[in-house]
Order: structure tokens, then sequence, then C-alpha cells
């Protein structure tokens, strides 16, 4: 009943959005606004309507419905009652329906904007993010329903169908598989929802975009219309990231927290080109410059989240078979592809109206740094898509499977690496239009003199890999110019209205958030940089077997292994747990629980490591394996990482700044009239 | 006759006896010890899992996985250098295994289409930025619902006062 309930709300949400786009094109080519009206309150409907299948879904998931296919594969007893409603988007069916949802969730909430000033735009936005929403119900409604029944065909075949298959009879498994155990990290939870948020939150500048382009407004308003959409969906994606990297981190048990796997990067690859967007969208907002490639970007962005997902939902990186077998990966190849072909014409159709409002002054301006930002974040999509994309062209055509890793990553993309950390040192001190190379020496050569200090103190200090010195001196050299540009700032308004310098630092930050909020982005990443570096270059390794009461030795730490156990729990796991103790410096620092839990119902181990943390380094304990007898040995994978925390502690600041750059300002439109009071607040707009 | 028959046959029995013990322990000091985990790690971290999608075999934690990691300690064992395990995984379960595509054929697209395209970038911005400079685009026509130029004035001026006071 609930299962139908859900499969119809769905139905009656994909006639909406699909009405929608129709209404609101029609309105807006044949210029009757009744019918755009009509359209938007059809989009209006969406997010109610699916709410009801989403709730729907969240019922069955709840009240052990194991009959329903989705409900069986996703969820068991033994689940706690949170993990039971995030298996919403623990499994495919579920997690197409949870971006569905997401998506007229924004799609909402953007149209529930003033529309005074814009009113073309509307019914291409609401077209745009209909035909989106209604590509992703397809999907649910027709490909992959997770309202599904399991049934038993009269050959024995088990099959998930909506409705009743002539002559078979209804299943009720009295248990279902229960989440896939990797999926149980609280990291893992919390994870998709942030990147789906961030790929949902990109359709809305992209749609905004198209509108401008089919409308023909060559100017900014889009961009100012949606800065804020970019940074949030920005934001969005940099969280999924970060958290993705701790879960890996966390239960993958491998040490590491980036293995470029085609599935990071495809989320990775939507963040540059969105990094790209949000630096040279400056350039057109200062300069009336770059806005072709602003749209190009936007489309490049737009078609990275559709690819992204398509990469992860369609089964086309395991093998070009499965794909060919997924009954979505061809509907999604389809809807890029138009997409593309469609976002594409409309450029090229107003290339002429989009020329720039002013030409280049000088190389040394903050426009051609910019560019060369830009052209660097490119340069490091292409890698990640070429590196993506040829496995499967290889075995496409060849036949042969290859596999492109991490070497080929990393050496890819260091030098690009290396060069956007030097712009984020050189390009805050370059000003617009005019500049010189002499004005921007002038100008460096303090923070860069500061950074150089550095150097000598790494090599006494014994670091003398080339390339980690390189790095410890860019992010000294960017940490420099971040901190000596804040400091600039709050001194000249120190000086000129004779606030305390934490006031003034304040005041300036508050008054300027999208330049400084942007600065701490760059502190938070420096300070990531940090710790990659060091976690990279500096990760030490041992595998050792171990006999109780034996020990083994990694850097400054040592470890003995005390004992093992093994037990059953009431979630239905066998967990084998080691005790070790470890010492550093020969001085007790206490006990890690390695271990490695068998999930009896997914038939899958987990191994999770014992972590014991400090500003300097992690010591990374893996039960590797241990003998029937466990006092007689274990084996223990053993990581020293550096630095690593670093790389949270510049998760956080990063998102920090990212929030303080796109905080909402009062709406200018409301405080502008009255000019004598509205002063302020045009200044920030 | 039978005496010296025994004797000869015993003479015999303690020459192979000393042989045997002699060649045993000799072959047992010629044999390398067993191939240490980290000996171990090291071939394996340039491997992947021929079944996992992007699992260094290293840290690959399926059963599969493990044994294959035994395969490469017997080969340690019995002399095989990194190189020639290497080939052999590669014999035996394709170039997959391998972290990068050998460079050949098809596979030399891998290395040579990114370079490429980087360079192809750095010609385009170089073109544009010389373009820029030496023709000056003219403003566009205001479009239709642009802002006011007047506005635009009058909020810059806000800007400057905002700044200066």
């Amino acid at each position: 009943m609930l299962a139908d309930l859900g499969y119809f709300a769905v139905a009656i949400t994909f006639a909406a959005a699909l009405y929608g786009a129709g209404a609101a094109a029609y309105g807006a080519i044949r210029r009757r606004p009744a019918f755009v009206e009509s359209g938007r309150r059809a989009m209006l409907l969406t997010w109610p309507l699916i709410t009801v299948a989403a709730l729907s879904l969240i019922g069955l998931l709840l009240t052990r419905q194991y009959q329903v296919a989705y409900v069986a594969s996703v969820t068991s007893d033994s689940m706690p009652t949170y993990l039971k409603i995030t298996s919403w988007w623990g499994g495919q069916q579920g997690s197409l329906l949870f971006w569905s949802w997401l998506m007229a969730g924004f799609t909402t909430a953007a149209s529930l904007r003033k529309w005074d000033r814009d009113r073309e735009f509307l019914p291409w936005v609401i077209v745009i993010t209909m035909i989106t929403l209604a590509f992703f119900l397809s999907l649910v409604l027709f490909f992959e329903n997770p309202f599904a029944r399991l049934w038993q065909t009269i050959d024995g075949q088990q099959v998930s169908a909506l409705f009743q298959p002539v002559g078979a009879v209804a299943l009720h498994p009295s248990d279902g598989n229960g989440l896939n155990p990797l999926l149980r990290h609280p990291g893992m939870i919390i994870h998709p929802p942030m990147l789906y948020l961030g790929f949902v939150s990109s359709v809305i500048p992209y749609a905004f975009a198209m509108a401008a382009l089919i409308t023909g407004r060559s100017d900014d308003r889009w961009i100012r219309l949606t800065r804020r959409w970019a940074l949030v969906a920005w934001l969005f994606l940099s969280l999924g990231l970060i958290l993705g990297g701790r879960w890996a981190y966390d239960v993958l048990g491998w040490g590491g927290y980036w293995g470029w796997d085609p599935v990071e990067i495809a989320a990775f690859m939507p963040w540059l080109t969105g990094t790209a967007f949000l630096h040279s969208v400056m350039v057109q907002e200062k300069r009336g410059m770059l806005k072709h490639w602003n749209m190009t970007l936007i489309i490049m962005t737009y078609s990275l989240v559709i690819f992204g997902t398509f990469l992860t939902r369609s089964g086309v990186l395991s093998s070009v078979h499965a794909f060919a077998q997924s009954s979505i990966g061809p509907m999604f190849f389809g809807f890029i592809s138009l997409m593309l072909v469609v976002s594409v014409s409309l450029l090229i159709r107003r290339w002429r109206q989009l020329g720039g409002e002013n030409e280049l002054q000088s190389f040394a301006s903050r426009e051609t740094l910019f560019l060369v930002n830009n052209l660097l974040f490119m340069g490091i999509a292409v890698i990640c898509l070429w590196g993506v994309l040829f496995p499967i062209i290889s075995e496409l055509f060849t036949g042969q499977k290859v596999t492109v890793a991490t070497p080929f990553y990393t050496t890819a993309t260091a030098p690009l690496w290396v060069g956007l950390l030097l712009l984020m040192g050189i390009a805050p001190l370059s000003a617009y239009g005019h500049s010189t190379w002499k004005t921007l020496g002038r100008s460096i050569w303090k923070p860069l003199a500061v950074s150089l200090i550095l150097l000598p103190i790494l090599i006494v200090k014994s670091v003398t890999n080339p390339a980690a010195l390189l790095g410890y001196w860019l992010v000294a050299f960017v940490a420099c110019v971040t901190l000596y540009e804040f400091w600039r700032g709050a001194q000249a308004r120190h000086q000129r209205h004779g606030e305390n310098l934490w006031r003034a630092l304040n005041r300036l930050v508050g008054r300027n958030r999208r330049r400084y909020g942007g600065y701490i982005i760059h502190l938070g990443v420096i300070v990531m940089a940090l710790g990659i570096i060091g976690s990279q270059m500096f990760q030490q390794q041992t595998q050792a077997t171990l006999a109780a009461g034996e020990q083994l030795t990694l850097g400054p730490y040592t470890m003995t292994y005390d004992s093992l156990a093994e037990f059953n729990t009431d979630d239905g796991r066998q967990v084998d747990r080691a005790v070790v103790s470890v010492f550093r410096d020969g001085q007790p620092v206490g006990e890690l629980h390695p271990r490695r839990d068998y999930y009896f119902a997914a038939q899958q181990p987990m191994t999770i490591p014992g972590v014991r943390s400090s500003l300097q380094d992690d010591f990374y304990v893996i039960l590797v394996g241990w003998e029937p007898i466990a006092s007689q040995g274990a084996t223990f994978k053993v990581y020293l990482n550096p630095l690593i925390n670093f790389v949270w502690f510049g998760g956080f600041v990063f998102i920090f700044g990212t929030i303080i750059a796109a905080w909402p300002d009062p709406d200018p439109q409301v405080v502008r009239r009255p000019v004598k009071s509205g002063r302020r607040a045009l200044a920030r707009t | 006759m039978t005496g010296r028959r025994s004797l000869a046959l015993a003479c015999f029995g303690v020459t192979l006896a000393v042989a045997l013990t002699l060649g045993v322990s000799l072959t047992a000091e010629a044999q390398p010890p067993t191939p240490s985990d980290n000996q171990v790690n090291q071939v394996a971290s340039e491997l992947y899992c021929p079944v996992c999608e992007n699992v260094p075999l290293d840290v690959c934690p399926t059963q599969a996985c493990a044994q294959w990691r035994e395969l490469i300690r017997e080969k340690l064992a019995a002399g095989w250098s990194d190189a020639q395990i290497k080939q052999y995984f590669v014999t035996q379960y394709g170039d997959r295994v391998l972290a990068t595509p050998p460079a050949h054929g098809l596979n030399w697209l891998v290395y040579v289409l990114p370079p490429v395209a980087i360079l192809i970038g750095v010609g385009i911005l170089a073109g544009v930025l010389r373009s820029w400079r030496r023709e000056p685009v003219p403003m566009s026509d205001a479009p239709a619902g642009a802002e006011d130029p007047y506005v635009r004035q009058m909020e810059e001026e806000l800007q400057r006062r905002e700044r200066g006071d």
C-alpha cells in the first residue's frame, strides 16, 4: 500500500515536472504569462509531491517491509533506526529518489525569490530545472524503482516488479540483507547527502545561465543572481569530498584518504570546474570580461555533475559490458549529450553578444593571473577526465582492461598544483586593470623574503627532499601573503578609524566577506597542503606478525601486541579485536584496538584501524590477520602518517571560509530605495 | 666375503648418510630466509588487484589478494626479481594489474593527450591575451534589462564614500 502510494507520488511528480517545463516554455515563447505562472505552480508542487514518495520509502524502510526489494536489499532487523533512515541513499534506487527529492527542494527554494527584476529568466529556469528533475524521476519511475516488490515466478526465479507478474507469487523474506557495512560509518551517512547537495545546487546557476543565453541578456545579471548558489554548491561539494576522505581513512583501512579512485574523481571534477568558475566569475563582475568562458565553465560543471552521477550509477566503471547491460547507462549518456548539444548551440548562437566590455591592460593584472589559474584547474580536470575515461575507451576498442591509478594522477597533476599554489601567493597582491610587474614585485618581496627564511630552517631539520622543500616553501609563501593581506587591511582600518586591531580585523572581514572569506579558504588550502605533503611524502609503514608480548617499532613509536578477543554482536557481526599498547619514545601513550568485523548477512569483512592521533602524526594500526590461537600471533600493518591531521584541520578552516564568503547579505533590493539609509547595503552589493 | 661385503655396505651407508647430511645442511644454508611482509608488500604495492577496481594489491583485504600476496612471497623465496614477478602477474591477469598502462599501442594516448591538451590550452590563452591587448573589444550594446549606467555610477560613488568614511 505504502509502496503504491510512493510510486504513485513519483509518477505525479514526474507529470508535474514535465507539465511545468512544457507550460513555462510555451508561455515564454508565446508570451502568455498565465502559462508561465501555471508552470511555476507545477514546479512548486514537485517538492511536496516527491516528499510524499520519500516519506513512503522511509516508512517502508522503518517498518520491515521486506517484500519491497529495495527494503530487503539495504535494511535488516538488526540495524538501528537511524541507519534504516539513511539507507534511503544507501542503494542505487533510493539514492536516485534522494537526488530527485533534493533537486525538487532546491528548485523550489530558488523559485521562491523575488523575480520582479528578472521576469524573463523565470520560465527558462523552470524549463531547465524541471527537465533535469524529470530526467531523474524517469530513471526512478521506469528503471530503478525503489518501490518494486519481490516475486517468485513459476519457474522459481526471484524477480522484482511493481505489479504481480503473471503466475508469480509474492515473496516476503523474514529479514533483509542489511546496509553495506562500509556505508554504516557516520562519514558515509553524511557524505552522500553533502555531495548530492553540491550536485543539485550546481544545477541552479546552470539554469540561470541558460535562461540568460535563451533570453539574450548578455550582462552579468545571471551571475549576480546565482553567485551565492554557486558558492553554496561548491561548499557542499567541498564538504562531501572532505567527508569522503575522512570516511576512507577511517573505514577502508589502507592508511590514506584519497586514492584517485574513479568514484572520487567523479565528484572531484565538477569541484575543479566550479573552483575555476568561482575565480573567473570575479573577472566578469569587476571587468565585464570572460563572459564566454564563464558560460562554458558553468555548462561544464553541470555536465560533469550529471556525468559524475552517470559514472557512479551506471556500472560503466566496472566494465563497458555492465554499462551496456544497465538500463540507466544509455539514458544518462543520451541526456548528457542532449544537454551538452543544446547548451553549446545556445552559447554559439549568442557568442557575439557576449563580447567583453574591457580590454586587457596588463599581463601582470589580476585578470591574467585568474586566467592562468583557470588554465591550471582545467588542466587538472582534463587529466582526471582522461584518466577515468581511458580504461573505458581501452576496453571498448581493444577489449583489454587497463588501470590508470595514483602514479599517473600524482605525476601529471603535481606541476599544476605547484603552479596553483604559486598563483595563490601572487594573485592576491595583483590589481585589476593597470598592474605592472614592478608594482607586483614591490608588494611581493616582503612576504617572499619572510617565506624564504623557512628553507634553511627545514634543511637544518634535515628535510632534504626537494619536492617537500618546494611544497613547504610554497605553503609558507602563500601563508605570508594571505596573512599580510589581513594585516594590511586591518592596519589601514586601525589607522583610519582608530579601531583596535582585533575589531578592525572583524570589520574588515565582515564588510568584504567574499574577499576575506576567499582568503580564509586559501589559508584552509595551505593548512591542508601541509598535511598532504607530510602524509604523502613522509609516510612510513611496516607489517609484521607478532606473538603476544612481542614488539614492533616504527619511527618514534613502539607497539606491543597484548591480546586478541573474538566475539559475536547482536547486530550480526563477528568481531576480532586486538589490544595493542603504544609507546612513543619509550613513554606509554595508550592502548589501541584495531579490529576486523565480519558481517554475516552481507558476508563482508570490514577493517577498522586503531589510530593514535596527535597534531604531529597518526599511528595507524590495522589488524591484517591472526592465528587460530590468538596468543600465537597476529599480523599488523602499521602506518605512521606525519601531519595528517592538518588535512582535517585545514578542511574545517576551508569550510569556515566558504561559509563566510557565502553568508547572505541583507536583500539589497529592499534596502536600496531610500538612498540615504541604503548606502551601506549598496556598498556591499 | 660376507664380512667384506657388509663392510662395504656399511661404508657406503655412512658415506651416503654423511653426504646427505652435508647436502641437506648445505642446501639449507643456500636457501634464502622467508621474505618478510614488508618485502612482499613492496612488490604488491606496485601491482593492482586483478579482480577489484583500483585497489593496490598490498592493501586489498580480500582473501584472493591475500593468496596473491602469498604467491609473491613464494616467488621472492624462489629468487625471482621484482620485475619478473610483475611480468608474471601481467602474463596471468593482463595489463590491468599495472598501476599505469604500459606505453604501447593505444595506451600512448594516456600519456600524450593531457600534455597536448594543456599545451593547446596555453596556446589558446596566449592567443586570447595577445588579441585582447592588440584590439580592444568595443563595449557591447547595452542589452535590454542591463543595469542603468547612472545607477552603476551612483553605486561606485557610494562605494568610494563608504571606503572613505
